[in-house]
């Protein structure tokens, strides 16, 4: 069943192409079997082939094929290959399997829309495309991927374009995430010119050889690659097209804002986890960047008014967390936070989408409030996703996670004790966001009318994805509790397994533990104190309170986006606007220049034919002395 | 040499043609000067086969002869129509291509 593994990828796109082509003959309905089959296809295919890949696991750790030669030119063969292997598998999973929920909400929750067929052909070609960015065996195809992804990112969160200022995020988004993958392509020039290959294994054990751990090309390679999975995953400072993201749909949001294509970059470092090793610099600029990220936008989470910018700011907060396990280490506990991650925010993105489509699309979350008994199945999937994302402790995934991660950043002999206590305050923060978004959506008086809970298709993938949201977690449990190391071992055979510093007992892990609950539990304690109606300070926050400066800064990101404006979109506007530009003036002459010349050639055009047949035989006699010579 | 005042006819045949063919207006004038052109390299045809001991150049004249009568009989379906549409046979009066 291994063979298979080619179709993976291949379902969504056959999906793509027949709904591009013929999606408009389609009813909904055919148009709904199509996209939500093709990925579920996947979904089997993937469960086919991951059978069998266990069956043989420990022993055979990979597995390659190579589906067709690419490009094939001396010096350069480029193979449509994959490699599959406990990484690329825990990948596949996700994305097929959450995918596939997705894709089932969407038919519900799209089904009113003009572009329906539009809208499966680009979310099936996204996750082909995402498919072969984490199944790629070179770097090139995996580049393939990447830029597939992106695409699809942009014609997605402008899928509405009648609307200017979706085409504008858009279209940001699409500009912003570029700056990262012309690093990425630059870091992928510098391995092919070292090693004339692309293959990631080949590069990574040749680079292994032949560099030293520390080395300059190394740094610079290390960094390109690290600049391109800053971009894709919106960490500082190319995070400022996310939170404008939420334009598209919030499917969209769900699949690829949340659960997979912006933890690309969290793939990309992991895949390249030997390149980075050499570059222990980089390595640690990368804990300190998901730290700045994590509580830059889990500060800005805690001001926004949009119920999807306050998810998008907890996406580039949790992506913050997965970065830090990056830097300092803890590849597996990245991955597992990757992996309840993409539970859990699926899950609160489409219980938010829920609320949002019984409100008639109001995503104000002060219009919002009451609708724990309006839409109890809304209310209770969103009460498990965001308890999993502020880590309540022992019930939940996410405490497992964030739990790792933060033992990891406390034991690792990469890390400092400033980073830690900078990530425990992220827990507190987390907690705090997360329970305002419920305490003013789901409590209080109602402000708008919801018109009831949703169908079927859409309650279905949100109870699947609460129930994952809880026991996801219990794949790894820390040895203190439970002592499950189930997900640790099944990446041990792709990922190097985190090194702790001398003297770690199990009583500093219990501290540490402890720590982590308060952390989580104290900030939802404060949210209950400061936003739930008739507490304490309850109510007292409402539109208005938002004029303060200081809460202006917050609610715009840390006003990254009026620095780039002022740094490079302005300047550049300004210099486009000077007219007399040399450049210009270069083609302005030769325009005069062809122009006159036309004017003097076309007299020769009179329309008389003995003037042509007069040209005819000057011409003649003209060759004739010119042989004659 | 036989063929060398044969050589000059036919120089001086083309040489009338050209000067026919630029100088007149009306366009059946010009048709006849291109057929005295065409003669012209025909005769040179002829005279280069007799100078050779060849047969090629009869071959070409036989060609010729052919392009001619087909070239007259497309010309002249073509004069025929531009009269109708000028009322004129000025070549002169045919120039809406002028650029």
């Amino acid at each position: 069943m291994l063979s298979l593994l080619w179709l993976i990828p291949v379902l969504p796109l056959a999906g793509f192409l027949l709904l591009a082509l013929c999606g408009g003959r389609l009813s909904r309905q055919q148009i709904a079997w199509v996209g939500c089959g093709s990925i579920g296809a996947a979904a089997v295919t993937t469960a086919l082939v991951a059978i069998d890949f266990f069956s043989l696991f420990p022993a055979r750790e990979f597995y390659q094929q190579t589906s067709w030669n690419w490009i094939d030119t001396s010096g350069m063969t480029v193979g449509i290959s994959w490699y599959l292997d406990a990484l690329s598998l825990l990948m596949v999973a996700v994305i097929t399997g959450i995918g596939f929920l997705i894709h089932l909400y969407s038919a519900e929750y799209m089904a009113h829309d003009d572009g329906y067929a539009r809208f499966f052909a680009y979310m099936n070609l996204f996750v082909s495309a995402m498919l072969t960015l984490v199944l790629a065996d070179n770097l090139l195809l995996l580049y393939l991927g990447w830029e597939g992804v992106g695409l699809c990112s942009y014609l997605l969160i402008g899928f509405w374009y009648r609307e200017p200022e979706y085409g504008t995020a858009a279209q940001k988004a699409f500009i912003v995430t570029r700056i990262g993958d012309t690093a990425l392509a630059i870091g992928l020039f510098i391995l092919f010119t070292q090693f004339k290959t692309l293959s990631i294994q080949q590069v990574q054990s040749l680079a292994t050889e032949a560099w030293p751990v520390g080395s300059n090309v190394a740094m610079i390679v290390a960094m390109l690659f690290l600049i391109g999975a800053v971009g894709k995953s919106a960490q500082l400072p190319l995070q400022v097209w996310l939170p404008d993201a939420m334009a598209g749909p919030t499917p969209v949001s769900a699949l690829i804002h949340a659960a997979t294509m912006v933890t690309a970059g969290v793939y990309l470092i992991a895949r390249m986890h030997h390149l980075f090793e050499l570059a222990p610099m980089v390595q640690e600029g990368i804990a300190v960047l998901g730290l700045v990220t994590l509580l830059l936008a889990a500060t800005s989470a805690l001001v926004q008014q949009d119920i999807k910018r306050v998810l998008a700011y907890s996406t580039m907060s949790q992506i913050g967390y997965m970065f830090l396990a990056l830097g300092v280490g803890a590849w597996p506990a990245a991955l597992f936070h990757f992996l309840t991650h993409s539970c859990f925010k699926a899950l609160l993105f489409l219980a938010a989408g829920s609320v949002i489509h019984s409100l008639h699309h109001e995503q104000n979350i002060f219009k919002m409030g009451g609708l724990r008994r309006h839409l109890p199945w809304t209310f209770w999937t969103f009460l498990i996703g965001a308890a999993a994302m502020s880590g309540v402790p022992l019930i939940t995934s996410g405490f497992y996670s964030k739990d790792w991660i933060l033992w990891s950043v406390w034991s690792s002999p990469l890390s400092h004790r400033w980073i830690w206590f900078g990530a425990l305050l992220g827990a507190m923060l987390t907690g705090l966001y997360s329970f305002r978004l419920i305490f003013r959506v789901f409590f209080g008086e109602v402000r708008t009318q919801p018109t009831g809970e949703s169908g079927l298709a859409m309650r279905l993938p949100l109870v699947v994805l609460a129930f994952l949201a809880l026991t996801v977690g219990f794949l790894e449990m820390p040895h203190t509790l439970g002592n499950v190391t189930l997900f640790s071992q099944y990446l041990s055979h792709a990922l190097p397994t985190t090194t702790l510093l001398p003297g770690m007992d199990e009583s500093s892990e219990v501290r540490e533990q402890l720590a982590v609950t308060i952390a989580a539990l104290l900030g939802i304690g404060l949210a209950a104190l400061l936003f739930l109606p008739g507490s304490l300070f309850g109510a007292r926050e409402t539109d208005q309170s938002t004029t303060h400066p200081s809460m202006t800064l917050l609610q715009a990101g840390w006003g990254f986006d009026r620095l780039y404006d002022r740094l490079f979109v302005q300047p550049w506007l300004a210099a486009t606007r000077n007219s007399s530009d040399m450049v210009d003036r270069g083609y302005e002459w030769l325009a005069v220049c062809a122009e006159s010349c036309h004017g003097w050639l076309s007299h020769t055009q009179t329309g008389q034919v003995r003037w042509y047949a007069a040209s005819i035989a000057v011409g003649t006699l003209m060759l004739l002395g010119l042989f004659a010579m | 040499m036989l063929s060398t005042p044969a050589l000059v006819l036919a120089i001086i045949l083309f040489g009338l043609g050209l000067i026919g063919l630029l100088s007149r207006r009306n366009i059946l004038y010009m048709l006849l000067s291109l057929e005295i052109m065409l003669n012209a390299a025909a005769l040179a045809f002829i005279a280069g086969g007799a100078r050779w001991g060849q047969v090629d150049g009869e071959i070409m004249f036989l060609f010729i002869l052919t392009l001619a009568a087909a070239e007259v009989s497309v010309a002249l379906g073509i004069v025929l129509q531009l009269s109708h549409r000028f009322r004129t046979l000025d070549a002169d009066a045919f120039c809406e291509m002028r650029g």
